[in-house]
């Protein structure tokens, strides 16, 4: 039940507690509630539970995470060229 | 999906589990809590990717699996009655209570529907002025954020004919109760990412320092599960015990302030019932007394309704670790998915339902092959 998925907001209407948008999941769109993320903008990617955004994704932080694996990888290939766990 | 596929890249797979592999020099357990990232580890087969002497242990982290039968049964009296329209998340429906469970009494003619979010339950109060309109809040802290928000707004519009039957559960307080017990054997915590996201990671910095365990945030696609057990052996190796965030994109240590702050309003911290786990002080969240008129257990006075719970059903062990589902006797033979004895054999997040799914059941079997 804590499934939450992430897509990306494509619009925004409302203010305050009312805020709510549409949010595109790899080409599925619902309504979400945006009204705990204020900072998010149009473009933002969100994390979405039981139809409210609970996070904004932070690029920076992910770009970060994917680098150290990237490098992980590249040291894989170096060890393991043939690849196979 | 932008997010997700970049986590499921098998050459990143490769390289996590050799380096978790070099790091490893004894024998760990470690707990994932959250059930959703226990169906991730069975769908994915990354417990068989792991070195022999890394134990993963299936936590608590199921909602619907921790809700005591009690509850169940007031649901079942309060979705019986013809002037109730009940809805529910969809895992709850098959979940047995004492005689009978939600979707039998829809069967019989009750209004039961699923929903999809706690809105969907406040729109149909609003279209239904002559029915009234009770929502099954079931939830860790995750979800709470949600049913807050559908219970304020129901207030601020003046809706008469809306409550919630609560029946939320926080995670810290679970986990000091199962690793205060004389036995635990459990050293190692992968904390759930979508709890943390909501509340942050700070309440879990004094179950680290008291139990001097790693606690490792932890996100639910394959390479944030892999790179969790990783931090979490790494500490063990060397000794250390802290909580780590190894789920970054997603959680933050404060959490969502705005969420928070709607918590705060609408809830307050109460004593909860866990199936399988009993009575733990300061467990879970009740309405605040502002927002009583709100309380379905009040509205339809249901608190009389009690139940035992049974005693052919295991899952009270599975959901403390102690029992691996396939060590059930019962399992796969009398409990199965489409006639389970209790909600870990039922629930999306259930430990029981994804060992039946991933390593017996049809689409084991299709996998394969």
């Amino acid at each position: 039940m804590c499934l939450a998925v992430p897509g990306k907001v494509v619009d925004i209407e409302g203010e305050g507690l009312l805020r709510m948008g549409r949010v595109d999941f790899s080409g599925v769109q619902r309504q979400a509630c945006l009204a705990y993320v204020p900072e998010v903008e149009v473009g933002d990617f969100v994390l979405v539970h039981v139809g409210f955004a609970i996070s904004r994704i932070d690029e920076e932080a992910a770009r970060e995470t994917l680098a150290a694996l990237a490098e992980l990888g590249a040291l894989e290939q170096e060890l393991d060229p043939g690849g196979g766990a | 999906m932008r997010h997700v596929d970049e986590y499921r890249d098998p050459a990143a797979v490769r390289a996590v589990v050799r380096r978790i592999h070099e790091t490893v020099t004894r024998p760990w357990t470690l707990m994932e809590v959250c059930g959703g990232q226990t169906h991730s580890i069975l769908k994915f087969g990354l417990d068989e990717l792991l070195p022999s002497q890394v134990r993963l242990v299936h936590g608590p982290g199921c909602p619907v699996c921790v809700t005591p039968l009690e509850l169940i049964d007031r649901a079942i009296a309060i979705a019986s009655r013809p002037d109730v329209i009940f809805c529910s998340f969809g895992d709850m429906l098959r979940v047995p209570g004492s005689r009978d469970d939600l979707l039998r009494v829809k069967a019989r003619g009750g209004e039961v529907r699923i929903v999809y979010s706690p809105l969907d339950a406040l729109r149909l109060a609003r279209q239904s002025p002559d029915r009234r309109v009770v929502f099954f809040a079931v939830g860790f802290e995750t979800t709470a954020p949600a049913n807050a928000m559908a219970v304020h707004r129901a207030a601020k519009e003046g809706l008469t004919n809306f409550s919630v039957l609560v029946a939320h559960v926080l995670v810290p307080p679970a986990l000091e109760a199962l690793l205060s017990c004389e036995d635990a054997q459990i050293q190692g915590l992968l904390a759930p990412g979508h709890v943390c996201a909501v509340t942050g990671y700070a309440d879990y910095e004094p179950v680290a320092e008291k139990h001097s365990i790693p606690v490792v945030v932890t996100g639910f696609e394959p390479l944030d599960l892999l790179r969790g057990v990783l931090a979490a052996v790494t500490q063990l190796e060397r000794g250390e015990a802290r909580v780590e965030n190894q789920y970054p994109r997603a959680v933050v240590r404060e959490g969502n302030q705005a969420a928070l702050a709607m918590i705060a309003d609408v809830f307050v911290v109460s004593d909860r019932s866990w199936r399988g786990l009993g009575q733990i002080p300061k467990s879970g969240y009740a309405l605040a007394p502002a927002y009583a008129a709100f309380d379905a257990e009040k509205v339809f006075d249901v608190s009389s309704v009690s139940a035992k719970e049974p005693e052919e059903c295991r899952a009270g062990l599975v959901l403390q670790g102690r029992l691996r589902p396939t060590d059930c006797p019962e399992f796969g033979v009398r409990c199965t998915p489409e006639h389970p004895l209790g909600a870990t054999m039922v629930s999306t997040e259930g430990a029981c339902a994804a060992y039946f799914h991933y390593r017996t059941g049809p689409r084991a079997t299709a996998a394969a092959s």
